[in-house]
């Protein structure tokens, strides 16, 4: 397994420090507020669960998963999954690096399934998501991602990324 | 910040580094020898052009195990959209889009 190809890895750059990324990802108060009222809630403890909820529509739980290794302000590997599909599950690592005077974030979704249809659902929402991080991050404003998300789907089916 | 811009629409004005990015669309995390195949330039050639759109951020790269890994990485062309498109013309731009498609579609039948 840990020679398996991740699917997709997506790196932005950020001018910020380490700390406050790991708690704009680990922070339900911050997650919300660039993830389109999405909000990340576990305790991050290694073997913790974690879930992806929709703070907009009642805490309507979208993605569940456990959490496999927690090294604030490093690195954070999930497993991640729709509650409905929970067989259907696939990995996110989020790695977090000083890079100049700025932070380089990495994710890495994959270990996907065989026939997983979780690729295509977060192929859309990731680099929204991380532009909105970024954007949130170094001038307070973040991207209306459910928005965009709307507009991007009227072509393509599938929710897109939780 | 300017000179992260410029790299990325450097990086995109070069059909030959277009094409990379296609096929990392169609196939993410390809080796440097599978990107080397049915392309007609030389091994140093798509190096080079790997570099670049390094530099640019829109390929990055994840070892596993002896391999490099390149992935495709849409966040840089992301913000090149979020900048230039406004929040009520994304719906009016996606449905030309679509209409496009449709209509290109039918022209190839």
């Amino acid at each position: 397994m840990t020679n398996a190809r991740p699917d997709f890895v997506y790196t932005t750059y950020i001018k910020t420090t380490p700390e406050k990324l790991w708690g704009a990802i680990t922070n339900p108060e911050f997650s919300r507020q660039y993830w389109g009222g999405h909000e990340n809630v576990s305790d991050w403890k290694k073997g913790s669960d974690w879930k992806h909820a929709d703070s907009k529509k009642g805490g309507d739980v979208r993605i569940i998963g456990k959490v496999l290794e927690s090294n604030p302000p490093k690195r954070l590997v999930l497993t991640w999954a729709d509650p409905s599909d929970t067989a259907d599950e696939s990995r996110v690592t989020f790695e977090i690096d000083n890079a100049g005077d700025m932070v380089r974030l990495n994710v890495i979704h994959g270990s996907f399934k065989p026939g997983s249809i979780m690729a295509d659902k977060v192929v859309l929402g990731w680099p929204l998501v991380l532009s909105s991080l970024k954007s949130f991050l170094e001038t307070g404003k973040a991207i209306d991602v459910m928005g965009v998300k709307a507009a991007l789907n009227q072509s393509c089916d599938g929710e897109a990324a939780a | 910040m300017v000179a992260k811009d410029d790299k990325v629409f450097k990086a995109l004005a070069d059909a030959s580094r277009r094409d990379l990015l296609d096929r990392l669309r169609k196939k993410n995390g390809q080796t440097l020898g599978e990107l080397c195949e049915r392309h007609d330039m030389s091994r140093q050639a798509v190096t080079k052009h790997l570099v670049l759109l390094e530099e640019a951020n829109l390929v990055v790269t994840a070892k596993r195990g002896r391999e490099k890994l390149h992935y495709l990485n849409p966040v840089p062309i992301n913000e090149i959209y979020m900048r230039w498109i406004g929040k009520f013309e994304r719906k009016q731009v996606q449905a030309l889009h679509n209409l496009k498609q449709v209509l290109q579609e039918k022209d190839h039948d």
